[in-house]
C-alpha cells in the first residue's frame, strides 16, 4: 500500500463480507422454500427472502466496487484520495442506509413499508431488484455522488491512466443508468423497457468496465506484464462488451410487448456477448503466462483466473445458451434463467470483488501476501464455492430443461405447481450445493484469521 | 496482439464503438416508442388497471411470481393468468390465501377489499391482452 488514504477500503471490505454472508443465509432459507414450502411462513415468506438475498447481492457488490475504487485510484493517480473523511462518512451512511432497508424488508409488510417510506409520493417500489424504498433510492444516489465526487477529484488532480479513467467510466454509468430506477411509468411496457436500463445496461454493460478495471489493476500487479499491454486488453474487452451489450438489450425485448425486430438485434448481438468474456479469460491466462515475477499472493492470482473462468462460463456460455429468441421463447422464466442468474453474478462480480480483496487486504495489514497456510486455506474455499456453484448451475440448469419440457412443450402440458413437483428432486440436489457453498464461504472468512509463519509474510513490497 | 493494433487503436475502438452502438440503441428505442401503442395496450390502461399496477407493485407480487416471465420462479406466470383462469377464480383464489397446506408453497393474504380486488384483476387483463408476440408458449405459462 503506497498511500495512507487507500486504507478506506478495508471496512468497505469487511462490510461487503459480512453482507455477502447474509446473502447466502437468505438463498438457503429460498432452496429450502422450494421444496418445504410453508418454511418459515409467514415470518418470512419468499418475496421477501428473495428480496434480501438479491438487494444484499447487489449492496455487497458496491460496497466491494467502491472499496477497490478507494484503493486502486489513488495508487493509480499516485496521490492521497481527495477527502478520506467523506469516504468513511459516505461508508457509515451506506451501511446504515442499507441496514434499515433490510430490517424493513423483514419487520413490516411491504405495502406498510410502501406507504411509509412515501410510495405514494413517487412509485418507484414492488419492481424487480429495485425493491428498495424512496428513501433508500435516493440515498444510493446521494452516496454514489460523493463517491464519485470524492475518487473523480482524486483523478483530476493525479495521474491519469486508462485503468482509472476506464473505472470511473464505469462508476459514472453505475450512477447514471440507476436514475431510470425512478421512472416508473403505468404503461408495463415502457415499465419494463427501460427497467433494464438498469439492469442490463448495469451488469451487461458499465459494470463490465469496472470488472474489466479491477481485474487489470490487480493483473498488473501479481504479474509485473507491461501496463501498455494490459490495457491495451481492457480496451479492446470492454470495446467489445459495449459493442455487444448495449443492443444485446434487446434479448430482454423479446416477449414485454416491444416490436418484433428485438427479436433479431437482440439475438444476433447478445449472441457476440460472450465474445469480450473470452476475452477476459484469454487475457487473464496470458498475462499470468508471461509474467515477470512470480507473485508471493498466489491466492489473488487464482481468484484473478477464476474470475476469468467463471465470468465466461457463467455469463458467456450460460448466456448464450438461453438468449437466442427461438430457444428463449421455451426457456423465458424458467430456472434455465435462475441457472445463468447465479453463475454469472458468482463467476463475473462476486469473483472479481473476491479478487481485489485477495490482493489487496495482505497490502492493507502491512505485509505483501498472507502466509502460506491462510493463502492454502482461502485457495480451499475458492474450489469448494467455485465448484459448488457450478453445481448449483448444472442442477438448475437441468431443473429448466424439464421444467420447459413438462409445462411448454409435452403433448399434454402440466400446470406450473404440477411441474414443479416433478423436478423437486434437482432442488434437493441445488440446496445441497448451496450448503457447500456456504461452508466454503465460512473457511473463506476463517482464511482471514490463519496466521501462520512471520518469515513468509514478511513484507517484499 | 500484434504491433500495428496499438493501445490508442483500442481505446479508439472503444470510444467510437460505445458512441455508435449507444446511438444506434437510443433510435431503436425511439421507432420501439412510436411503435408501442399498437402492440402494448395502452387503449385499456384504464384507471382502474393503473391503480391495479400499484397494488400488484405495493404488495411485491414479483417476489414471488413471473409477470411476461420477468421476476422470481416461485410461483405462476401471471401475465396470462386473467386468460388461464378468468376474473372469478383469482378473487376467490386470493380471498382463500394462505391454504395452511403442510409442506406446500404458501401465499399470503394481503386483505384486499373488493375495490382493490377488481383493481388488481383489471390490471391482470390489461397485462394479459398485450402483444407478447405469442408468449407463453402454452396457457399454462
Amino acid at each position: 500500500m503506497q498511500y495512507k488514504s487507500q486504507a478506506v477500503a478495508k471496512p468497505y471490505f469487511i462490510a461487503a463480507i459480512a453482507l455477502f454472508v447474509g446473502q447466502i443465509l437468505f438463498g438457503l432459507i429460498m432452496g429450502l422454500q422450494y421444496l418445504i414450502g410453508d418454511f418459515l411462513f409467514p415470518l418470512i415468506p419468499f418475496n421477501v427472502a428473495r428480496m434480501v438475498h438479491t438487494n444484499l447481492l447487489i449492496v455487497w457488490l458496491l460496497f466491494g466496487f467502491m472499496g477497490a475504487a478507494y484503493y486502486l485510484i489513488p495508487e493509480e493517480s499516485e496521490r492521497e484520495l481527495h477527502s478520506p473523511k467523506l469516504a468513511m462518512l459516505m461508508f457509515w451512511v451506506f451501511l446504515v442506509a442499507g441496514a434499515l432497508t433490510i430490517v424493513g424488508y423483514l419487520a413490516v409488510p411491504y405495502a406498510s413499508l410502501a406507504h411509509l417510506t412515501g410510495n405514494d409520493l413517487l412509485e418507484t417500489m414492488g419492481r424487480e431488484f429495485l425493491e428498495q424504498p424512496l428513501p433508500t433510492k435516493v440515498g444510493i444516489v446521494i452516496v454514489a455522488l460523493v463517491f464519485l465526487f470524492n475518487i473523480s477529484m482524486t483523478v483530476l488532480k493525479g495521474r491519469k491512466t486508462s485503468i482509472s479513467l476506464v473505472m470511473l467510466a464505469g462508476l459514472w454509468g453505475l450512477a447514471i443508468f440507476f436514475l431510470f430506477s425512478f421512472y416508473n411509468p403505468s404503461n408495463l411496457v415502457k415499465d419494463k423497457f427501460y427497467w433494464w436500463w438498469v439492469v442490463h445496461l448495469w451488469v451487461e454493460g458499465v459494470w463490465e468496465l469496472i470488472l474489466g478495471a479491477m481485474l487489470a489493476f490487480v493483473l498488473i500487479k501479481v504479474t509485473g506484464v507491461d501496463r501498455e499491454v494490459i490495457e491495451k486488453w481492457l480496451y479492446s474487452i470492454i470495446a467489445m462488451s459495449l459493442i455487444t451489450g448495449i443492443i444485446g438489450t434487446g434479448h430482454h425485448y423479446f416477449w414485454i410487448g416491444a416490436p418484433e425486430y428485438w427479436q433479431w438485434w437482440g439475438s444476433v448481438f447478445s449472441a457476440l456477448e460472450p465474445i469480450p468474456f473470452f476475452m477476459m479469460t484469454v487475457f487473464a491466462f496470458n498475462m499470468v503466462n508471461r509474467r515477470r515475477r512470480d507473485h508471493p499472493n498466489r491466492a489473488a492470482v487464482l481468484w484473478a483466473l477464476g474470475t476469468g473462468v467463471m465470468a465466461f462460463l457463467g455469463a458467456g456460455v450460460w448466456g448464450f445458451l438461453h438468449t437466442l429468441s427461438p430457444v428463449n421463447y421455451y426457456t423465458h422464466g424458467t430456472q434455465i434463467t435462475a441457472a445463468h442468474g447465479h453463475m454469472a453474478f458468482y463467476g463475473a462480480y462476486a469473483m472479481v470483488v473476491m479478487t481485489i480483496i485477495s490482493y489487496t487486504m495482505p497490502l492493507m495489514h502491512g505485509r505483501q501476501a498472507n502466509s502460506n497456510r491462510a493463502q492454502v486455506v482461502e485457495m480451499w474455499s475458492f474450489w469448494m464455492m467455485t465448484v459448488s456453484m457450478v453445481f448449483i448451475t448444472l442442477f438448475l440448469t437441468a431443473a429448466g430443461v424439464l421444467q420447459v419440457w413438462l409445462q411448454r412443450v409435452a403433448t399434454s402440458p402440466l400446470s406450473f405447481m404440477a411441474t414443479q413437483d416433478q423436478i423437486a428432486i434437482f432442488y434437493w440436489l441445488r440446496l445441497a450445493s448451496g450448503v457447500v457453498f456456504t461452508l466454503g464461504l465460512g473457511l473463506y472468512i476463517f482464511s482471514f484469521f490463519v496466521g501462520g509463519d512471520k518469515a513468509e509474510s514478511a513484507s517484499q513490497a | 496482439m500484434s504491433s500495428s493494433f496499438t493501445k490508442s487503436t483500442a481505446r479508439n475502438i472503444f470510444y467510437g464503438g460505445s458512441v455508435f452502438f449507444f446511438l444506434l440503441f437510443l433510435g431503436l428505442t425511439f421507432d420501439t416508442m412510436n411503435t408501442l401503442p399498437k402492440r402494448d395496450n395502452s387503449a385499456n390502461l384504464t384507471e382502474s388497471a393503473i391503480r391495479g399496477k400499484k397494488i400488484w407493485e405495493t404488495r411485491n407480487c414479483i417476489g414471488c411470481h413471473t409477470l411476461l416471465g420477468e421476476g422470481a420462479y416461485f410461483a405462476p406466470e401471471l401475465g396470462n393468468v386473467y386468460k388461464r383462469r378468468g376474473p372469478e377464480f383469482i378473487k376467490a383464489w386470493m380471498a382463500a390465501q394462505p391454504t395452511g397446506a403442510p409442506g406446500r408453497r404458501q401465499m399470503p393474504q394481503f386483505n384486499l377489499n373488493e375495490k382493490e380486488m377488481n383493481d388488481l384483476v383489471e390490471f391482470l387483463k390489461y397485462s394479459s391482452e398485450i402483444n407478447t408476440n405469442n408468449w407463453p408458449p402454452n396457457i399454462e405459462g
